[in-house]
């Protein structure tokens, strides 16, 4: 792999950029590898490259149905935090921007992690007394989030209104400093181009349509629509079509596809620095390097696959943002489209073994499954290459809901991500 | 926003008038109490999440308040049919994927090979 | 004079009817009806911006939504700025300040142009390859100055003063686009009966016909015949015609978004109007009439301010009446250009030739050019351009090579041919197909219940898009249901046939690597950018967009998309379909947030509910608090009190004499019928069978998971008749909840349930003199201990009106809850009050409320317990019915995690500094030594300064809290550790004597 550097830029400007070559290679596929990983998003990506680079196993393909970082990876708000509330939650997102901290320089590829603060408005006494909690079990547990009074929150993010008259007041914030942003598509090109050089296939336009067991269930294999590709362990890491793939091995999983839709608006010069999110008016926003507002809207109410929602749910977000905003309301929108989430009920992911010897699910981000790439793809790997759960993910098990031994953040919070 | 027919109203409506209520013909088992706990798991948790035809449940809760059941197709978002709660599940002469519509995994997409 | 380049003569305005606006700081006249883009090229203005990335000039590319250079910052006063504004699109209005963006400090001298020099450096994607050493200087270095450079307008810093309205509406069929498609789809559809919407982005009908001016359609020159017929349209009852209304937005079921520009082009603005509307439409029918947008070529340094799109020229002439030079030229592949060439030879202007990088123009438009003395250059290129503000010169070639040939010219007409408008197709989920013909994506498979007509379609005859639109109008109004009415017949016919097209990079583009051929023109992405995105990997078009940023800007790449669709084929040797298009999503052009919003704002953003009483309690100086979206009187400071004071007072007021509470968001359903008390039962933990009507009993509510869901007072007011209280935010779900069960699982039982949450005031009366203050209202009901004992309900009068009487409870005090219909509730409030004033008693709001609760170890659900705390956790587990066969979480509360030893228990908490108030969401430890992480047993729930206690007091959940009473635990906060220990959760009058008072 050719390093990336300031100097080897320099040295391609005097020739036209002629001498770059292909990100990640793009070989046949294999009849058979060790572990295949259905989904080339960021954690199917990042689990491959992890599975090389920390486990030894290269013998690895990624398969995606259509072009890779193009599912949630590239159309989510890349919003990265770890103020979570419960044990289970704070492990793998801690974990996860601990690597975020040093992607850039592990993968030589400029991921844009910007820490740039992430903080959450409260509006009234529930708010605070959950933000509290929030903050105290972080202290707790070495992760950094502070109480903001509404002065504090309004220099920090010099646009917001805190004024007393406002529908819903700002009453305080709590604010993650290194929790922030980064750059999507620079996530998966940047595992991608890693795993690549490492040995892993990135096999892209290969759709799965059955996953193949032998006797005594235990899986062998895929099915493609470039054939049949054989592989001792199979993941799958595919948001959003997680049932879709379970059901290939006959397992029903408690999971729902729901519409995440999400808009920027025209680039404008920067006016406000960190992520402000709030769940009380449900909104959250942050501005890009280039400049557009990027916001985050919720969930259709009902299943689907569309990638596309209604207009109120925009309008709604909207609606938000100008309140907490009045200035904004001249701002334009330039685009706005939609994912697939598939979501728990308890709000929190499910990575673990499945019933199905070999076969291994990394689903049910919801809507927090950006921020999770690194640390997510790096247990998986994990999970993959040893068969069972790391410590730090050993409650996203899908047996908790069996035992009731459920993670609920939304319970506890009422939390968009 | 959807536009949901409310065979109650006997009305199509804006879906601002509706709340989902998830999956359709899940019947709360009459011994609740006795079922194991791999039972109650698929009771409560476990659902098919089809990628194509969905029985869902609707509830009309601004306007006459009734719960009824949808057959959706999930990939084009297009209703099949609405029913009355309590009716049969109906027997669907359909694909389960409506074939001329299109998933939009950034739609037109060609071989990225 | 309203500019150098206007011709006298030529053009659509009015000469008499100017108004005056500025650009940067400089005073120009234009004429009523003008866009910025004519007015500033009327004053030989072309130079208007700087290019995102590079900084390079450029000038005004074109006449219409899809401009991607000139974008300026407009503004009426201060908070009246709009920064991004498309100088194609906005109207001139008297008094205007107009701004160009993204320089410094000055247009024409600007320091980033320095950038151009480095862009060798700035190749698409650099900066994912740089930037990473050392790690923290991205955030800290490099991010800060890109994010300074980037973005081109700057946002409003001031609220905006304007107001937005929104409009829902239904019709049969809802035509977008009013060019000759629209306009003759919307009079079939109208003719036939059908209830209409057409919708036109510009200010007045006509589409293409602005500039077009050629065409005869039934006798009359083409303008003049859209005029009349939007006219005729108009003023058809059942037709709604909306120009300056642009549809941005095709959703699902035949939703569509249209957004209409009211008062932006007006000097003096009608307070009362909106700036804008946004019409929701739902339509049986949409007829997509969008035409199409005609794209530049792609050539070294084709960017130059004085470069524009040969149609935008014609409009300019056309309509606007101005010549975009003196001395212009033409390079094209499509012989549309070839008319802006014949249209301003005849008005005057120097045509220096016609460069046509094909073999064989068309036979029609060459004859013409002969006709009117201009050169053709055929088969040949333009392979350079010069002038550093505006062009001065353009480079031509033979194709293949050869010399060239310098040609001066002031303005450059260029036309690679047209591109449909497939936008809101698109949008609807429709699927294109390729034309390989004519090479275009064209509409293929629908989604939804729609038609395209015209260009957007791919039909290029003027007389074949009339059939078509009329057959589409009349075909949709009759699918619609439309009965009525006579069939339209119209003939057309236009001045020339046109043939040709282009994609990619002309030939002699020059080297493709370092020329800079733009394609994208705001993010200054050139062809050599794309070879050099394939060359990295990115095979997909999506990466490849993603990767360069082609057609990522605010234009959407209504220019971009196909050039760099073609040139990515040939890099990747593939044809264009193989390859495929980026999708396309909403809006079809920016729309602006405030619109959307609408009336959402302020006070109706979400319209605060208040209580009966709120009127008394402002009015009484009460402090309020938002709970769910209610107003509630949180506490009653008296003059010079603070908020502690103040509670501190309530509290003890209460316990000493009494205090009167406003309880009324509290949720009521009322719950009847012969099954009713079969239905609690199953709904509530508890058991309801042997409640006796007059008593009620505090119920717990749980999902089928076995978590506590919600809880409250039930009173049995008849054997068939249950008044059902739940938590004030937990209203709404809980009835959803109990209708969900009702209609779906227990449809066998025969009950009624009707929310009552609003139809009751509450008044709750609390403390030992809670009797005596209101037993003088009250009629018909023996207040006695024994005839109306704690936790009975019955139904009298009070203050001679009806009233439910709750004796109960929430403070511990002998209490009752006063429930009065609605209207009387403030009244009733008044009259209690008058007696419980001048008795010393108070009136007290939520905060008090809870210190009371607290006080008593009553719970609040959602604050004490959140979606993880079982009956059980919250020792609850008295209220749970242990002889019941089946009640909503009864399998659910028995899975092994919900009852297995150690879980988090409902405890209180005594600090050992009894001065000490814990932190409300604190954690709670055993060793405060341990290192992080450390292990958290629970945190603190509820935490208040107890004035009847003289101390702290405080309630959470703890790992095995019951089994820890008396234990001490530590919670360690930021500066100091609090040691605690724990306790019942009882704390004042353990006996519970006082309620029986």
């Amino acid at each position: 792999m050719r390093k990336y550097s300031v100097f080897a830029v320099a040295r391609e400007a005097l020739r036209g950029h002629k001498g770059w070559g292909p990100h990640w290679a793009s070989p046949e596929p294999r009849q058979q590898y060790d572990v295949i990983i259905i989904g080339g998003g960021g954690h199917g990506l990042g689990a491959a490259y992890y599975l090389a680079k920390e486990h030894g196993i290269t013998n690895v393909a990624v398969l995606e149905k259509g072009w890779i970082g193009g599912g949630n990876t590239g159309r989510n708000t890349t919003i990265i935090r770890s103020n979570y509330l419960y044990e289970e939650s704070m492990d793998i997102y801690e974990h996860s921007l601990k690597l975020w901290e040093n992607l850039s320089q592990d993968l030589n590829y400029n991921v844009m992690y910007s820490p740039r603060g992430v903080m959450m408005l409260s509006h009234n006494i529930h708010d605070q007394q959950s933000f509290k909690r929030h903050i105290n079990a972080n202290r707790l547990y070495g992760i950094d989030n502070e109480w903001l009074t509404p002065e504090e929150a309004k220099a920090y993010c010099p646009p917001l209104d805190i004024s007393k008259t406002a529908r819903y007041p700002i009453n305080g914030a709590a604010l993650q400093r290194r929790g922030g942003t980064a750059r999507h598509d620079a996530v998966a090109w940047g595992y991608a181009r890693a795993a690549s050089d490492r040995g892993v296939h990135i096999i892209q336009n290969c759709e799965v349509t059955g996953i193949r067991r032998d006797e005594t269930g235990r899986v062998t294999g895929v099915d493609t629509n470039r054939g049949f590709i054989g592989a001792k362990k199979v993941g799958i890491s595919a948001a959003g079509h997680s049932s879709v793939l379970m059901q290939m091995a006959d397992v029903r999983v408690p999971l729902q596809s729901q519409p995440l839709q999400a808009l920027v608006s025209e680039p404008l010069k920067p006016i406000f620095p960190c992520v402000v999110m709030s769940n009380s008016v449900h909104a959250y926003i942050s501005q890009s390097d280039k400049g557009e507002f990027v916001i985050g809207a919720g969930t259709d109410q009902y299943n689907s696959y569309s990638q596309t929602g209604g207009l109120q749910i925009i309008t709604h977000t909207l609606d938000a943002i100008c309140e907490l905003f009045p200035m904004f309301r001249r701002v334009k929108m330039m685009r706005q489209w939609g994912g697939i989430v598939d979501v728990t009920q308890d709000r929190s992911p499910i990575q673990g073994v499945t019933p199905v010897p070999g076969l291994y699910l990394n689903a049910g981000w919801g809507t927090g499954g950006f921020k999770a790439t690194p640390g997510s793809a790096n247990l998986f790997a994990y999970l993959i290459a040893r068969g069972e759960p790391h410590r730090l993910a050993a409650g996203l098990t899908l047996e908790r809901f069996r035992t009731g031994r459920l993670i609920d953040e939304a319970a506890a919070a009422a939390v968009a991500h | 926003m959807l536009l949901i027919y409310c065979p109650y109203c006997e009305e199509e409506r804006s879906e601002l008038e509706f709340r989902n209520g998830g999956d359709a013909h899940i019947a709360r088992p009459t011994n609740i109490a006795e079922i194991s706990d791999e039972e109650f798991e698929a009771y409560f948790f476990l659902r098919d999440n089809p990628k194509g035809v969905i029985y869902e449940r609707w509830r009309h809760i601004h306007g006459c308040g009734r719960f009824f059941n949808a057959a959706r197709d999930t990939v084009s978002d297009r209703f099949i049919t609405t029913y009355k709660a309590g009716e049969p599940k109906p027997d669907l002469d359909v694909e389960p994927k409506t074939p001329e519509t299109v998933e939009t995994y950034e739609a037109l997409e060609g071989a990225a090979q | 004079m309203t500019g150098v380049n206007r011709i006298s003569g030529a053009g659509r305005l009015t000469p008499a009817r100017t108004a005056r606006f500025t650009f940067d700081g400089r005073t120009l006249t234009a004429l009523e009806g003008d866009t910025v883009a004519s007015a500033l090229i009327a004053n030989d203005i072309h130079l208007v911006g700087r290019s995102f990335k590079y900084h390079r000039p450029r000038g005004i590319l074109s006449a219409g939504a899809e401009e991607p250079n000139a974008l300026l910052d407009v503004s009426r006063d201060a908070a009246r700025r709009q920064p991004n504004v498309r100088a194609t699109v906005q109207e001139v209005f008297d008094g205007m300040k107009v701004s160009s963006q993204n320089r410094w400090p000055s247009l024409a001298f600007d320091v980033g142009g320095f950038n151009d020099l480095l862009s060798p450096f700035f190749a698409a994607g650099f900066y994912y390859k740089t930037f990473m050493w050392p790690k923290a200087a991205w955030h800290k270095l490099y991010e800060p100055f890109i994010r300074r450079a980037a973005g081109l307008g700057v946002a409003p810093t001031e609220p905006d003063p304007d107001h937005y309205a929104s409009r829902y509406v239904h019709c049969d069929v809802l035509v977008i686009g009013a060019g000759v498609a629209g306009l003759a789809a919307a009079l079939a559809a109208a003719k036939a009966g059908a209830k209409v919407i057409l919708c036109d982005e510009q200010p007045e009908v006509g589409g293409a016909l602005h500039y077009d001016s050629g065409t005869v359609i039934d006798g009359k020159p083409g303008y003049d015949w859209a005029q009349a017929t939007g006219r005729a349209l108009a003023a058809m009852g059942n037709v709604t015609l909306l120009t300056r209304t642009t549809a941005f937005g095709y959703y699902n079921h035949n939703f569509v978004g249209l957004v209409e520009r009211v008062t932006d082009h007006l000097a003096a603005v009608d307070k009362t109007l909106p700036r804008e509307r946004v019409w929701q439409v739902r339509a049986k029918k949409v007829i997509l009439a969008n035409g199409a947008i005609e794209r530049h070529m792609v050539f070294a340094n084709n960017d130059r301010p004085g470069i524009m799109l040969a149609s935008a020229a014609r409009t300019y002439l056309n309509h606007f009446g101005v010549a975009v030079g003196k001395k212009v030229g033409v390079y094209a592949a499509h012989d549309s250009a070839y008319e802006a060439a014949f249209d301003l030879k005849r008005a005057g202007v120097a045509v220096a030739a016609i460069v046509d990088c094909r073999e064989r123009p068309g036979d029609a438009v060459l004859a013409q050019a002969r006709e009117l003395g201009i050169e053709v250059l055929a088969a040949h290129s333009v392979v350079n351009t010069t002038g550093k503000l505006r062009i001065t010169s353009i480079n031509v070639a033979r194709n293949g090579g050869g010399t060239t040939r310098k040609i001066a010219v002031d303005a450059l007409l260029v036309s690679a041919g047209w591109t449909p408008s497939v936008h809101l197709f698109s949008q609807s989920r429709g699927k294109v197909k390729f034309d390989a013909a004519t090479e275009r994506f064209l509409p293929g498979t629908y989604a939804q219940e729609c038609l395209s007509v015209g260009a957007c379609n791919g039909t290029d005859d003027l007389q074949a898009t009339i059939d078509e639109a009329l057959a589409a109008g009349e075909l949709a109004a009759r699918a619609a249901g439309a009965e009525g009415g006579a069939q339209v017949a119209l003939t057309g016919r236009n001045a020339f046939d046109w043939t040709g097209g282009m994609h990619g990079a002309a030939e002699g583009a020059g080297a493709d690597t370092t020329v800079k051929a733009f394609i994208d023109f705001q993010h200054d992405v050139c062809a050599k950018d794309i070879r050099l995105a394939v060359r990295e990997g990115m095979h997909s078009i999506e990466h490849i967009k993603r990767f360069t940023t082609n057609g990522m800007a605010s234009d959407q790449g209504k220019l971009s998309n196909m050039h760099g669709l073609a040139i990515a084929a040939e890099a990747l040797g593939k044809e264009i379909p193989a390859v495929g298009l980026t999708t396309f999503r909403q809006p079809y052009t920016p729309v602006t947030f405030g619109a959307i919003v609408s009336h959402s704002r302020g006070s109706l953003f979400d319209p605060a509910r208040k209580t009966p009483i709120h009127a008394w309690e402002e009015a009484h100086g009460a402090e309020f608090e938002d709970v769910g979206n209610w107003k509630r009187a949180w506490f009653y400071p008296k003059a010079g009190e603070n908020m502690h004071e103040a509670v501190a007072r309530e509290c003890r007021t209460v316990r000493e004499v009494a205090g009167v509470f406003d309880a009324s968001t509290l949720g009521k359903i009322e719950v009847v019928g012969p099954d009713a008390a079969k239905f609690l039962n199953l709904m509530y933990t508890n058991a309801w069978d042997n409640l006796k009507p007059g008593r009620c009993r505090y119920g717990i509510m749980l999902r089928d998971d076995g978590f506590i869901y919600d809880d409250g007072v039930v009173g049995r007011l008849a054997e068939d008749r249950f008044h059902v209280t739940t938590t004030t935010g937990g209203a709404p779900r809980v009835l959803h909840h109990m209708e969900d069960y009702l209609q779906t699982e227990f449809p066998h039982l025969n009950v009624w349930l009707t929310s009552t949450t609003e139809q009751w005031a509450v008044i709750a009366v609390q403390g030992p003199k809670a009797r005596e203050i209101i037993a003088p209202l009250v009629e018909g009901i023996d207040l006695s201990n024994e005839a109306f004992p704690h936790m009975s309900v019955a139904e009298g009068r009070i203050c001679g009106v009806p009233t439910r009487l709750f004796r109960m409870s929430f403070t511990g005090e002998l209490g009752f809850e006063v429930n009065v219909p609605a209207d009387y509730g403030q009244a009733v409030w008044e009259a209690i009050w008058a007696r419980a004033e001048p008795m010393g008693a108070c009136a007290y709001g939520t905060e008090t409320m809870h210190v009371l609760r607290a006080e008593k170890g009553y719970i609040i659900v959602g604050q004490d317990t959140d979606g993880t705390v079982t009956p059980d956790d919250a020792g609850l587990n008295w209220a749970v019915s242990k002889k019941k066969p089946d009640f909503v979480g009864i399998r659910g509360m028995r899975r092994p995690d919900l009852v297995k030893d150690g879980r988090k228990q409902l405890v209180g908490l005594l600090t050992k500094d009894p001065k000490v108030v814990l932190e409300e969401g604190a954690q709670i430890v055993a060793d405060p030594n341990e290192p992080k992480p450390m292990t958290m047993l629970g945190h603190v729930t509820s935490s208040y300064w107890s004035p009847n206690c003289g101390r702290s007091i405080a309630l959470a959940v703890v790992a095995g809290g019951r089994a820890r009473l008396g234990e001490t635990l530590y919670v360690p906060m930021a500066d100091r550790t609090i040691a605690v220990e724990v306790s019942d959760m009882v704390f004042f009058d353990k006996e519970g004597g006082r309620l029986h008072g």
